[in-house]
This record gives structure tokens, sequence and C-alpha cells, in this order.
């Protein structure tokens, strides 16, 4: 199996005034294509820092980061955009639509930036749309949407450009149990379609979806387990038949 | 390949930009009002200032280039010279008879006298006539022809005959149904026969007609209303190229016949349509820097307020640009939507501003004879656009160089 992430002794340090806080400190890890991965901890473990780099929003203080086999650690700005629109789709707790734009245009977006013509990048989003079941509400604004809604736009607007890995930060945090019942249902079909999930959640049960639990704490990888299939949570949910 | 990328994003920005516009329509209508005085002053500027050449160079092209005219009073002076000039000695016929002899530059000359008086037709009418006396050579002089009928000849104009040629606002004034020539004027209980009409020429300035004057022969005026004023002496020279020259020279022939001492200062003044341009030239420098010092004055304070708002966007946006960011928008992209929605925000208030400066220039037609050329407007939206550019471009690197984490983070 081919890794898609794999990290190498990656420290982060942040200079808080005269202070230096190391929020990661030699972190290593692989994950390899089609995993189904939760990375967890308490806030203040270094998650979300770890969160940023492996999604490419941020790059290591020290180390190395190779992504789909390619270094990553000290790349600029403008090709770090290049990665995160191409390979990565994420995945928010507060969904992150654009307000004003319609789910169309919301699942369209990641294709304007990567330059697709307009007749193709239509066709694609009412593909991700049709995907999450959602091909009923396209031309419906984020305030006219539910919160279910909102994150099945998300995630189509994370599918859409068939990226290498799919990052969900806390994606059930602002759903009730119900509809983050129905997220995490997606979540596994998506995962048996063949896409490499990463769930960033410190709610245990959430994490319990996954097939591979990472725990954080103190900015170190405190375990790094396989969950056996006996304990994995299937989701209780007869909203998703693809 | 890159020129079709980068109409991709500039097209993409443009609709990006319409959508964030159109959410706040009035906070950006309000945000332009600088942009929108600034075009409404440039346009209107622009357009008075058309119509002010317009008005001048008509009027001064009636002056002639190549004519020169003998007066006390220069035409332009300071107030305080005033009595100087009031006190100076009247031009004479003599005066004018010397210049007829001895001049070799001169193609025609003609002396000018005038009074004000009401002429009449069978019980009919016109108040405030100016009556010139003139001799032959006035046409020429004046640069304009006769409209129907003939100017009165050498011999008329030295035989001082009682005959006349009108104006076009007093033929039509007092023979609306009939031709006036061979019919008999009377002015100031003096009959003339009238020998001809005039082209017509217009309003001076866009102040005096010129078109309800009545010419009589010279002789005939001094007879008839005395010879106590002076004259003035309109000259035209052969060559336009040889003015100044002539100018020397009518100088010299004055300056003998009126007996002024070697080293005395001239006693009359030689006047050109030289000394109109240049006045004129200045009265339009100085309007012009005026419009230019308020039009730069409000577009800079417009500036300001684009700028200022784009920031407010920026900091209200900076999740959105945090989204864009994460899903992979390039720096140069946000730069670039940025750019365009300010340059849109600008152009608007331009529009709006041309909207209003249109029907403005249609009322400033009223006073002067003018319309709004085209350049000024495509000037206005060019600036407006450029305005919008300019004042946005701060927001808009700040708002590229936001870090999409801390972005992603803001509440």
């Amino acid at each position: 199996m081919t890794n898609v992430i794999n990290i190498k002794n990656v420290s982060k340090t942040y200079v808080m005034g005269s202070e230096e806080v190391h929020a990661l400190q030699n972190v290593s890890l692989q994950i390899n294509r089609g995993e189904y991965v939760a990375l967890m901890g308490p806030s203040g473990s270094g998650k979300s820092t770890l969160m940023n780099i492996v999604g490419c929003l941020d790059t290591p203080t020290s180390g190395l980061y190779e992504f789909t086999g390619v270094n990553v650690s000290d790349m600029n700005d403008n090709e770090l955009a290049k990665i995160r629109n191409k390979e990565i789709g994420f995945v928010f707790q507060t969904f992150n639509l654009i307000p004003r734009s319609n789910a169309l245009h919301n699942v369209e977006l990641p294709l304007v930036y990567a330059g697709i013509h307009a007749n193709e990048r239509k066709r694609l989003a009412i593909d991700a749309l049709k995907h999450v079941q959602l091909e009923d509400r396209m031309t419906h604004k984020p305030n006219e949407l539910s919160g279910g809604q909102r994150q099945r736009v998300a995630i189509a607007r994370a599918l859409v450009t068939k990226p290498s890995i799919i990052l969900a930060d806390e994606p059930t945090g602002n759903l009730d149990s119900k509809t983050g019942e129905d997220i995490m249902a997606l979540f596994n079909i998506l995962h048996e379609q063949g896409n490499t999930i990463i769930l960033v959640t410190h709610e245990l049960d959430i994490a319990e979806h996954a097939h591979r639990t990472i725990r954080l704490r103190d900015g170190r990888v405190e375990a790094d387990e396989i969950v056996p299939p006996e304990k994995r949570r299937i989701p209780k949910s007869a909203g998703f038949v693809i | 390949m890159r020129l079709y990328d980068f109409a991709y994003e500039v097209k993409e920005g443009m609709l990006i930009s319409f959508q964030a516009i159109r959410a706040n329509k009035m906070r950006s209508v309000l945000t332009t009002l600088g942009i929108v005085i600034g075009i409404v002053s440039v346009t209107l500027m622009g357009t008075a200032m058309e119509g002010l050449s317009r008005t001048v160079d008509d009027s001064i092209s009636k002056i002639g280039a190549d004519v020169l005219y003998v007066q006390k009073f220069p035409w332009f002076f300071g107030g305080e010279d005033w009595w100087k000039y009031r006190n100076r000695r009247d031009i004479r016929m003599q005066q004018f008879k010397a210049i007829e002899r001895q001049s070799t530059m001169i193609k025609n000359a003609t002396p000018v006298t005038w009074t004000v008086v009401t002429v009449k037709y069978k019980g009919q009418s016109v108040e405030n006539v100016p009556v010139l006396g003139v001799n032959d050579q006035f046409p020429e002089t004046a640069g304009v022809g006769v409209d129907v009928g003939r100017f009165f000849n050498q011999s008329e104009a030295d035989g001082g005959r009682p005959v006349c040629v009108i104006g076009s606002d007093i033929a039509d004034n007092l023979y609306p149904n009939e031709t006036p020539i061979g019919k008999t004027i009377k002015a100031a209980g003096r009959s003339f026969r009238i020998l001809g009409i005039l082209e017509k020429q217009g309003m001076f300035l866009g102040l005096e007609s010129m078109d309800n004057r009545m010419y009589i022969p010279v002789d005939r005026f001094i007879k008839t209303y005395g010879a106590r004023r002076g004259i003035q002496i309109n000259v035209k020279a052969v060559d336009v190229k040889d003015l100044e020259n002539t100018k020397e020279e009518l100088r010299g022939i004055l300056r003998k016949a009126r007996n002024v001492k070697p080293g005395a200062e001239d006693d009359f003044a030689i006047n050109q349509q030289d000394m109109f341009i240049k006045t004129f030239d200045g009265i339009k420098m100085a309007v012009g820097g005026i419009g230019f010092f308020i039009t730069a004055l409000s577009l800079f304070v417009g500036a300001i307020g684009i700028m200022n708002i784009m920031f407010v966007s920026v900091t209200e946006r900076t999740r959105e640009i945090g989204i864009r960011k994460a899903i992979g928008a390039k720096r140069s992209t946000i730069l670039l939507q940025f750019l365009i929605e300010s340059a849109t925000l600008s152009l608007v208030g331009g529009l709006i501003g041309l909207a209003i400066s249109y029907p403005l220039s249609l009322l400033l037609n009223q006073v002067l004879p003018t319309s709004m050329p085209l350049s000024v407007v495509f000037v206005a939206i060019l600036i407006s656009i450029m305005v919008g550019m300019v004042s946005g471009f701060l927001p808009a690197n700040k708002a590229s160089k936001l870090d999409p984490v801390e972005a992603l983070r803001y509440e």
C-alpha cells in the first residue's frame, strides 16, 4: 500500500510573546490510501496544529512532511494552495460555506480556483451534490438549508475535486445526534467507496466510527492503534443508499 | 494560455464582486458618494470648458487674426489706469486719413464711430440700435458679407450719402413681410435708404448681438450726429505674418500725426486678437485649475471612502477569505478579486456621477453652447476605475496576505 501521508519527526513551535510554545514535538506517522483514521486528543494536545499541517494550511517548523510522495514541508503559499485545491477536501465543524452563494456555486468554487470551464464545472458539481443526495436543493443558499444539509453541501464541495484525502474537523460538532449519525453514515459510505478519510475529533463515540485512532497529548503521539472490527460503530441511518 | 487564465480569473472575480456589492447595496452606493461628486465635477467642468472655448473661439475669430484696432483704450488693463486712458486726446479723422495715405502694409482700413439710437419704420420702432459710421471697406475689415443687396460703395461713402446697411435682426423686426431693400428707415429723426442686409453674425461672447446694428457712411454720421466724439480705426493687414511690422508702421504714422514727443509714451492703443486669446487662455487656465483642484479633492475623498469600506469588507469577510484560501484560492486570486470589487464599486460611483451630470450638462447648454464631449465620458469612466484600483490596493493586499489558519478561526 502506498503512503498518502508520511510525517517524520515533525515539530511546530509558536512564539507567543517571549515564550516558545511547542505545539508538536517529533511527531511521526504514516497514513495509507483508503484508511479511515480518527485524530483524537483534548484541547491543547496539538491536534489542530497537526491537522493544519496535514491539510497544508501550515508548514512544520522542522521535520519532513511528504504528501503523496511529494515533500511539501518547504513549499510556498501558492504551491500549498494548489495542493489544497486538488488533493485535499476540507469538512469543517461550522460548515464554512460562502453565505451569499447557493449550494451549487459553493460546490463549484474549488473548481473555479482549479480553472475548470463553466460547463464542466457545473456538471461535476451537480454530480457531487447527487452523491450527497442534495441535487434538489442546488439553488438554495446556506441559510435556507438545515445544519445537516449544509454539512452535506460542504462534503460535496470536499468531494468535487476527487481529492486524495478528506480532512474532517469535528464534522458533527454543530449537529444534533440524529443528524450527526447521518453524516457519519455518509463518511462510512465514502470510505467504502475508497476515499481516505481523516477525522479530527475529541468525542470518543465519533472517533469509534474510524478504523484507526491516533491520540495526541502535549504535542506527542500518545497512542496509535487499530480499532478492532467488533468495536467499530456502524452508523444507523437509512438515509443513504448509494 | 496565461492570458486565458487571467481572463478566466477576471471573469470569475467579477461575478464574485458583483455578488458582494449586491449584498451591500446601500452601503456601496453611499461609499461611492465622493467618486460621484468627483465625476460630476470632472464631467461638468469638461463640458463647461468645452462651451467656454467654443464661445470664446467663435467670438475671437470675429475679431480677425489680421486686423488691428486703433483706439484710446487698450482692451485689457488694470482699473487704476482708466483715467489716464480716458483723458487721452480723441482719435480723429485726420489720423485715419494719414494712415490711409502713408501706410504701405495695409489692405483695408475704416474709421468706426458709433452712437445708439431708436430706428423707426411705419410706426414700428426698435430701440437701442447701435449706429456705426464706417466707410466702404468695413465688410473686409470685419470679415462679414452682405446677405441681400449691397454695401455702400466708395463714392457713396465719400459723398456722405444718406444710405445704410442694416443687421438681420433689424430687418426681421421692422420688415417682417417685405424686403427692406430700397425702403427708408428713420434713425433719430433722419431718413436713410437701405442698400443691403448683412449676414447673420450671432452673439459676441454670448453677451451682445451683432445683428441689430445699422451702418452708415462716416461723413454722413459726422454731419448728422456731430464730430465731437472720437473715432476708432480698424485696419486689415496685407499679410497676417507681417502683423507686427504693420503695427510698428501704424505706430510711427500715428505718433507723427498726433505729435507725440520722441521718448514719450504712445497716447493711443493698437489692439489685436492676440490679446483676447492670451487673456482668455488665462481665464481658461484659471477655470480649469479650479476645476482640477475640486475634482482631485473629491476624488481623493472618494478614494479614501472606498479604501475605508474595503478595509471594513476585508475584516468582515476574513472567514470567507480563509475558506477561499483553504479550498485553493491563491494570493493573486484573492488580490484580484478585491481589486475588481473596489474598481467595480468606484465604477458604479462613476456611472451614477455620469447619470447626474448628463442632465446638468443639458441645463448648462441653456447658458453656453455646449454638449458633454464623448471624450469626457471615457475619461470619467477610466478615472473611476483607476481610483478604485488604487484605493483598493491596500485592502486587497491585506486580504491576500491573510493566514488561512487564523482567518478560518476568525469569529
